[in-house]
């Protein structure tokens, strides 16, 4: 059974004041994740994800289509005890202290007082939020708030959970920490889902992602299948070579450049790589390594995606 | 709240100062009425006033979202922050009616059994601050703060005054108008109904006290929970189908 089934969503808004006109803000988007992954959600601003991750959670209404999780309807609060989430930039109660909220979700979940208690404990340590315990809220900066929106979103032991742009709003530590919660959670067999332009971190983290565009789902699947159709060449680096290699080589390659003592070459193909690494060889280089040169994450979506984003 | 109950006692010890000087003879009445009708607009005040944000500041500060992912139904929300709001408000009406005690016993010359018959009035506005409340309850839910004010007020000002709707439905020339005033008479909240025990209960010795009409207390309860709780079931309906952007 998948933990996320979406099927043919479509969400119109209204917009304007007299003249109301709809803007199609999701169009027939598929979608299934399935147990144990974590499954990254990526688009540019406006191309949907947000409002996909409020569908889910039943704060806004589908226009037309169905979402299930963890073979349950979105609606059911049954199922809404097995799952976490995190809004995009969340905000809480200002005049709780980061104990007080905790207890009160937990409370939510009908956590009993004295494991309660625990489990606030340990959710503070694992947000790195302990020595603020007793602070309240309002006196928290972004990434704090960032912090104890995770623990709240986990406090009931999910068997999914949905975090919409974890990573906002964190300095360089606290995505790592974030990074180590998710992977933590997995771990335990929890599904992530979680949306995110921050492209490294998904490049990081994710089994699966869908890319989002324009509300229309681009493309999905394991990030290595999308990322290995794109492979564009290969670098070699070699170490010793002569100028009378080098010169040989640089007929051979599309790239060369030199770094320190060594010398990187770029083969766009794999009839370009044999005969740079027999050329090489047989001038007495030393080879130092062979790397497919695929496309990083980063790289794809903005050749695929950001081209049709029109710039500010 | 603070501020209200503040602002009570702070009227309440002035009057009772002042009664003592300048009316003659009414003095009893005077407090009486005026420290049941500063409960009823000191509560009123907090019931408009806490109600409109209720929804709208959970909506504004986008707390609800991480909310209502919780298995927690709208229904249950929006029931929460009602009976949230009235238990406030029972603290307010029971400390102001501390208060009004306070000042009848400065005041003197009220039988024992006299502080006890205020009690019934205090009972009949805390029911009209719970059909305020859901009033404001139910603009709330898809209204801003300054209309849903504007709105829940206008309604209080017109449900005091409910009476006169009749009186227009009778002298109006036409059928349409006549029916129209009808109308409004049955949707308007009657919050006349909830001020029907005064000083008058209160100030008298047993023997000339007007009695508590019970029957008429009865029914009054009975309206004000059918209003109340159709109000509330209206605010469901709306708070149901909102859109969270």
């Amino acid at each position: 059974m998948s933990v996320v089934q979406i099927e043919n969503l479509t969400k119109d808004f209204l917009v304007g004041f007299w003249r109301k006109r709809r803007v199609r803000a999701l169009d027939n988007l598929n979608l299934t994740v399935e147990p144990g992954e974590i499954f990254g959600f990526l688009g540019p601003n406006g191309a949907g994800k947000t409002t996909t991750l409020k569908i889910m959670m039943t704060l806004l209404r589908p226009t037309s289509g169905s979402v299930r999780i963890l073979g349950e309807p979105a609606a059911s609060a049954a199922m809404r005890r097995r799952i976490g989430y995190l809004p995009e930039n969340p905000y809480f109660y200002d005049y709780l202290t980061a104990e007080e909220m905790l207890t009160y979700v937990g409370r939510l979940y009908g956590i009993r007082r004295p494991a309660l208690r625990r489990k606030v404990g340990e959710l503070l340590e694992t947000v790195g939020l302990a020595e603020q315990a007793r602070v309240q809220l309002r006196k928290f900066s972004k990434g704090m708030t960032q912090r104890i929106g995770i623990a709240q979103a986990i406090i009931n032991d999910p068997e999914a959970v949905f975090l919409d742009e974890p990573m906002s709003g964190l300095d360089p530590l606290g995505r790592r920490d974030v990074r180590r919660i998710i992977t933590g959670l997995r771990e335990k067999g929890v599904t992530v889902f979680f949306s995110s332009h921050i492209l490294p971190d998904v490049e990081a983290l994710c089994d699966r992602v869908a890319i989002l565009h324009k509300g229309r789902l681009r493309e999905t699947g394991a990030l290595h299948e999308i990322l290995q159709v794109k492979i564009e060449g290969h670098e070699i680096i070699l170490a010793r070579v002569s100028a009378e290699t080098r010169a040989g080589l640089a007929a051979l390659c599309d790239e060369i450049r030199p770094m320190g003592d060594r010398l990187h070459l770029r083969a766009a193909d794999a009839g370009r790589l044999e005969a740079v690494l027999a050329r090489a060889l047989a001038g007495g280089a030393e080879l130092i390594s062979v790397n497919p040169v695929r496309a990083s994450l980063e790289e794809y979506f903005f050749r695929e995606v950001a081209a049709e984003v029109p710039r500010p | 709240m603070l501020y209200s109950l503040i602002l009570f006692a702070l009227v309440m010890t002035v009057s009772s100062i002042a009664l003592g000087q300048l009316t003659l003879g009414y003095e009893r009445k005077v407090i009486v009425d005026l420290g049941l009708s500063a409960i009823s607009i000191f509560g009123t005040l907090i019931a408009i006033f806490i109600g409109i944000g209720l929804v709208h500041k959970e909506l504004e500060r986008r707390t609800v979202y991480a909310l209502l992912s919780k298995p927690v139904r709208r229904h249950e929300f929006i029931l929460g922050k009602y009976l949230g709001l009235l238990a406030t408000l029972s603290v307010n009406v029971a400390v102001m009616t501390v208060g009004l005690w306070l000042s009848m016993l400065y005041q003197g010359g009220i039988e024992p059994a006299g502080y006890a018959r205020i009690l019934p009035a205090v009972y009949l506005i805390f029911l009209s601050l719970a059909l305020t409340t859901a009033l404001a309850l139910v603009f709330s839910a898809f209204s801003t703060p300054a209309l849903s004010a504007l709105f829940t007020l206008f309604l209080w000002i017109a449900g005091h005054f409910n009476y006169d709707l009749l009186e227009f439905a009778a002298t109006s020339r036409t059928a349409a108008m006549r029916r129209f005033f009808q109308a409004l008479y049955y949707l308007v909240p009657n919050f006349s109904n909830f001020t029907s025990i005064d000083s008058r209960n209160v100030i008298q010795s047993a023997a000339y006290a007007q009695p508590v009409d019970w029957t008429a207390v009865g029914w009054t309860t009975v309206y004000g929970l059918v209003y109340s709780g159709a109000l509330l079931a209206l605010a469901v309906a709306v708070f149901s189908r909102r859109d969270f952007k």
